[in-house]
């Protein structure tokens, strides 16, 4: 904790690790003056699971479901970051249709995500008649969920070289019984966000993020397309289907005119996403082509393949919260010589700090929440050894990380 | 309109609700003693919600067919099954069990499959409706 506060009439409040108003175990030190908040701190590194350390001793398709166990929200997108990055490291080629078919699978989980994070931002305004009203709705996401994958929240669907599951023709009228639900209730929804006074109140012109933290910051996702930055994996590098689908980066301004980058422009921007979010699965279901839908389905044979592999190769997946990145290192073994996560979170840290800075502690709530934050994906260094160290200084850091580079290109 | 959910709150009194009361209505004095009062058939379940097609659910595994290959014991991500040497079968723990159903997917003669089942909760991992052999 800091010791020297700025000025003489300020404090320190420390909330966190575990706290009952955080829903993950996060570290903030805000120093107060009155009620406006001076200075933020963030530190992170309470919820470390070795979950790339337990990747060491198995194989690429056993990481999948790994992977998936990252995060319980983007159950999907991690996985398929990571199977993208071993198609990349192996030269896979993914039948067209399973392209398609990983399309509506990502959506459907963009949809689930941002109405849950709708929820939970009205509950962290207190407008809980919301919050049941957008999970009532997500429930239905959830029900489709079920139907496609065979369970709500941990879908194991993705495999190495396409999808486990085919959409067949019986089940298009559910999809599009549960989609037109979905557009009824977002009629509904974005009256309630867009003219709600409750709404309105709390969240226009709070925890503001500018267009130039947005890129100085490295900010991803919802958070830096509600700033005004076009930035947008799904429309910057065409993987999966998205070349062929009629896809835009969205911003605020596409419906408002203008972009503020405050908290109701971020609420605003999940809004427009879920609507475009059904849009491509509707698009997918009409264009989707006949065929296979994994590149080999003999897994035995594939992971033989797999073994032969040397080489690297990189996934990048636009996830709910934005871009995640997965890096694996294949070298002829069982088990990948590394693999490295970068969930979206990591880079919506840092532009908490602009945000937060002038606000009232009781915004805290809801500007922390309006980056959509997930803590546990986030975690990736934090070191218990001898003398109880439990972070590590920047220095040390560097120092790891160049002896890391140089471990990995010998 | 300033308040938009209002309307929703009005109707929403006039609702039933939604959830699904499994396994009783009102939480009984002594669980032990209801469940006895089931087997004897004095009382009644109410029947959990459907598990939609295809679902994950506990496996079921056909000891005959099984060839002993192995492959479904490299491919489980929580190394949840054990090779029995002697017999040449395998023995599932299904409390270490994920439920990817993977080892279903690469198994060549088919002989494992999932059921229907969810309703797994035991005291004792190692009770014998945990572990499929």
């Amino acid at each position: 904790m800091k010791q020297k506060t700025t000025t003489k009439t300020s404090y320190h409040i420390p909330i966190g690790p575990i706290h009952p108003a955080l829903k993950e175990p996060v570290f903030f030190e805000f120093e107060i003056d009155g009620e406006r908040i001076v200075d933020v701190d963030v530190k992170l590194g309470h919820v470390h699971r070795a979950v790339e350390w337990a990747s060491r001793k198995r194989n690429p398709i056993q990481i999948l479901y790994i992977a998936e166990r990252i995060c319980g929200i983007c159950s999907y997108s991690h996985p398929v970051a990571f199977a993208l990055a071993v198609e990349d490291a192996a030269d896979i080629m993914i039948p067209e249709r399973a392209e398609y078919l990983r399309v509506i699978q990502g959506e459907l989980e963009r949809i689930c995500s941002h109405l849950l994070w709708a929820g939970v931002a009205a509950h962290e305004i207190g407008f809980d008649t919301v919050l049941f009203f957008t999970w009532q709705v997500r429930e239905r996401t959830l029900d489709l969920t079920e139907f496609l994958t065979g369970n709500r929240i941990t879908k194991a669907i993705t495999m190495i070289g396409g999808v486990r599951r085919d959409i067949t023709k019986d089940m298009l009228p559910r999809i599009q019984k549960d989609l037109d639900y979905l557009k009824e209730c977002y009629g509904k929804l974005g009256k309630i966000f867009l003219e709600d006074k409750t709404i309105k109140l709390r969240s226009q012109g709070a925890g503001i993020l500018t267009k130039e933290d947005a890129l100085k910051l490295c900010a991803v996702g919802p958070t830096t397309r509600a700033s005004g930055v076009k930035k947008d994996v799904r429309v910057d590098t065409s993987y999966f289907a998205y070349g062929d689908l009629d896809i835009d980066c969205i911003t605020p301004a596409d419906l408002t005119g203008t972009v503020n980058g405050d908290v109701y422009d971020r609420i605003i921007q999940r809004l427009l996403e879920v609507k475009q979010s059904i849009d491509l699965i509707e698009q997918c279901v009409d264009k989707m082509p006949a065929g296979d839908i994994v590149a080999e389905p003999k897994i035995a044979k594939l992971l033989a393949q797999l073994k032969k592999v040397n080489g690297e190769g990189v996934g990048r997946h636009e996830a709910p919260r934005g871009e995640v990145i997965h890096y694996v290192k294949l070298d002829g073994n069982d088990a990948p010589f590394t693999w490295k996560v970068r969930a979206p979170t990591y880079n919506n840290i840092l532009p908490w700090i602009p945000m937060l800075k002038g606000e009232q502690i009781a915004d805290i709530p809801i500007v922390a929440a309006s980056t959509d934050p997930c803590i546990s994906c986030t975690n990736r260094v934090g070191i218990v050894k001898d003398g109880n160290k439990y972070e590590l200084t920047k220095e040390q850091l560097h120092k790891m990380s160049v002896e890391k580079t140089r471990r990995l290109m010998r | 309109m300033k308040f938009t959910m209002l309307p929703s709150v009005f109707a929403q009194m006039f609702k039933k609700p939604w959830t699904n009361k499994f396994p009783a209505k009102y939480i009984p004095a002594n669980t032990t003693k209801f469940l006895a009062d089931v087997g004897a058939g004095k009382a009644k379940l109410i029947p959990p919600v459907e598990t939609p097609p295809n679902f994950r659910g506990k496996i079921v595994y056909d000891k005959e067919k099984c060839i002993g290959c192995q492959l479904c014991i490299k491919v489980c991500p929580c190394e949840a099954i054990e090779f029995k040497e002697k017999e040449k079968k395998i023995k599932i723990y299904l409390s270490r069990c994920c439920f990817c159903s993977q080892c279903n997917d690469i198994c060549p003669v088919s002989c494992l499959s999932m059921s229907d089942e969810f309703l797994l909760a035991d005291v004792d991992p190692y009770s014998k409706d945990l572990i499929v052999e």
